[in-house]
């Protein structure tokens, strides 16, 4: 049950996407969401599809994986296709039967709104596959360091956000061992009214509440002992550098958004 | 009839995963009414998934497991009943405990089976006695007691329920010498006392030698062997193979043995080495005094 809630869905590798810096990798993906924003029609999108497609078979992701990073949003794609069918009023009237009315119009946006939301979650997906929740979390600290002047505690956020990041594994097989430990002395977490179910909670959040205060003492304990004082001054044992096929992703990019922008052109003149 | 079987039990965590493991493998045993048995095995052998599986805790992959003669996970409805039947204690179990005294989460699984008031206080007090907590411990919060005292809270808290059958994993890890010896003999206790079964699952030879009446040696997740101490540890060779060792004093009888002493090798316990040397020791005086003689 527990165990099977993936966090950070990293997949290890050694694909040029996997060994691309975070940071451009984290610039890259908003560029692609610019990019799909940019498209203003069906074909425009196709790039989109194509690039995607290019990225997930150098990054050798299972294709599956594209199918699964759409499981949680299906219902926002049929509830975005459906409003767009049905209540676009405007163009050529394609079905009218009672109060449906179906145009030509509304076939296209809900096309092509259905496959921007894919593309977006797919392509995006790819960055949390290739990237470990760690590395993405040092790119995202050193991004915003610039707001480090308006006295925004980013490294702060960050190592919360790394320690936080470390320990959701430790807690879920706590969780686990605890409820394994509670179920054996006849609680019952499975059957029963809501309301048993979640007074039979309370055996597991009081000892997994302890555990993870006394976790926080040993932990603040360790960090003092090893002479961590903030962020400032600090240096990097993995320093993040841009290489090669940094600079490859983003010509190989540009060249994508310029394809939108000339498509989008194309057809305008049309 | 057999307490406790398992036909062909296997388990894998993570099916289907890069992380796919096979912990328990085609695992078949039975246990009888009133034994004691010791489970061993080394780090990741699966001592801990088995027993995990014989009071429902986890769904075997392949094969069967049957407690009194009823199949597990046959009926769902069962389960709950049956997990009354057979008591696990997990390793490190003082961290399950919750309640606000120790009297109340003692009390905690005796009331999860909806028994009345004064039996839960029948219980709550007999095996407060047997594990050796005072009336004024009890009225305390558990997360005021040392460790040892911890511990014995969350095994008192399975053995109020009167199971059947007491599974334990590593009941005497993390404590001094002192606190395993008591823990353990408190377990001892409680078998002489209940006759009820008891699966000990440890790390050391020398616990489990002391006083168990069957020993289950786990490998890689298979069963290396299951029987009689003496058995058992006859095959040391093929023990430290494996990396586990036979208790010390076993190791000491082999090597005066293969000396030329007169004494067997199926010594386990310090206390019949003893006796055996003591033994040994008469018979030699008596018959330097014939040949003097
Ligand atoms: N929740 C889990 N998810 C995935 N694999 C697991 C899980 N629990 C145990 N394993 C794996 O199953 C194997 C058997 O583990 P198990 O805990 O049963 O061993 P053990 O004999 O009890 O070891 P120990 O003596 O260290 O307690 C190990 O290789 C372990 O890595
Ligand atoms: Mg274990």
């Amino acid at each position: 049950m527990l165990k099977d809630i993936t966090i950070g869905q990293y997949f290890p590798g050694n694909s040029p996407i996997h060994r691309m810096d975070s940071r451009v990798k984290l610039v890259l993906t908003i560029a692609y969401i610019v990019l799909l924003f940019m498209a203003d029609n069906i074909y425009g999108l196709l790039i989109g599809i194509a690039f995607t497609l290019l990225m997930y078979t150098i990054s050798r992701i299972p294709p599956v994986m594209m199918l699964k990073s759409l499981k949680p949003i299906i219902p926002i794609i049929l509830i975005t296709s459906a409003l767009n069918l049905f209540f676009i009023r405007s163009g050529e009237v394609l079905v009218k039967w009672k109060f449906i009315t179906i145009t030509r119009e509304g076939v296209d946006t809900a096309v092509f709104m259905t496959v921007r939301i894919i593309c977006l979650i797919v392509g995006t997906s790819l960055l949390t596959y290739t990237t470990s929740p760690i590395d993405l979390t040092d790119a995202l600290e050193r991004l915003l360091s610039p707001l480090k002047k308006l006295r925004v505690p980013v490294h702060e956020l960050a190592m919360m956000m790394t320690i936080a990041l470390r320990f959701i594994p430790t807690l879920i097989e706590e969780t686990d061992k605890i409820m394994a430990a509670q179920k054996a002395r006849g609680a019952q977490m499975e059957t029963g009214s809501i309301m048993k179910r979640a007074k039979a909670l309370v055996p597991v959040l009081i000892p997994l509440f302890v555990s993870s205060f006394r976790r926080a003492e040993e932990l603040a304990l360790a960090m003092e002992c090893r002479c961590y004082h903030g962020g400032e001054g600090r240096t990097r044992m993995k320093q993040l550098k841009t290489s090669a096929v940094d600079y490859i992703a983003i010509a190989v990019m540009a060249v994508f958004i310029a394809g939108v922008v000339v498509v989008n052109h194309l057809t305008k003149g049309a | 009839m057999a307490v406790i079987k398992t036909e062909d039990l296997t388990y894998v965590y993570g099916e289907g995963t890069p992380f796919r493991k096979v912990a328990v493998d085609h695992v078949s045993l039975s246990v009888e009414e009133g034994e004691f048995i010791g489970v061993i095995g080394h780090t990741g052998s699966g001592k801990s998934t088995l027993i995990q599986h014989l009071n429902g805790l986890l769904k075997p992959t392949e094969g069967r497991v049957l407690i009194d003669g009823e199949e597990l996970w046959a009926d769902k409805a069962r389960l709950q009943a049956i997990r009354f039947k057979v008591g696990l204690v997990f390793q490190y179990p003082e961290y399950q405990l919750f309640e606000e005294t120790c009297y109340k989460d003692i009390a905690y699984g005796p009331k999860n089976m909806g028994l009345p008031e004064n039996e839960i206080d029948r219980r709550v007090r007999e095996t407060a006695r047997l594990v050796g907590l005072s009336d004024d411990v009890l009225d305390k919060s558990p997360f005021e007691l040392s460790g040892g005292q911890k511990r014995r809270v969350a095994i008192a808290g399975v053995m109020a329920m009167e199971p059947k059958v007491l599974i334990l994993d590593e009941p005497a890890s993390g404590l001094d010498p002192k606190g395993r010896s008591r823990i353990l003999g408190l377990i001892r206790e409680y078998h002489k006392e209940k006759k009820n079964t008891v699966m000990l699952v440890s790390h050391s030879m020398e616990d489990v030698a002391k006083h168990c009446s069957k020993i289950l040696v786990m490998n890689k997740a298979k069963v290396f062997c299951y029987d009689t101490p003496a058995a058992v540890f006859g095959r040391a060779g093929e023990l430290e193979r494996i990396g586990l060792s036979v208790p010390q004093i076993t190791r000491v009888f082999a090597r005066l043995k293969a000396m030329g002493c007169r004494v067997d090798d199926d010594v386990y316990t310090v206390g019949y080495g003893r006796e055996m040397l003591l033994g040994a020791l008469s018979k030699q005086t008596a018959n330097e005094r014939e040949s003097e003689a």
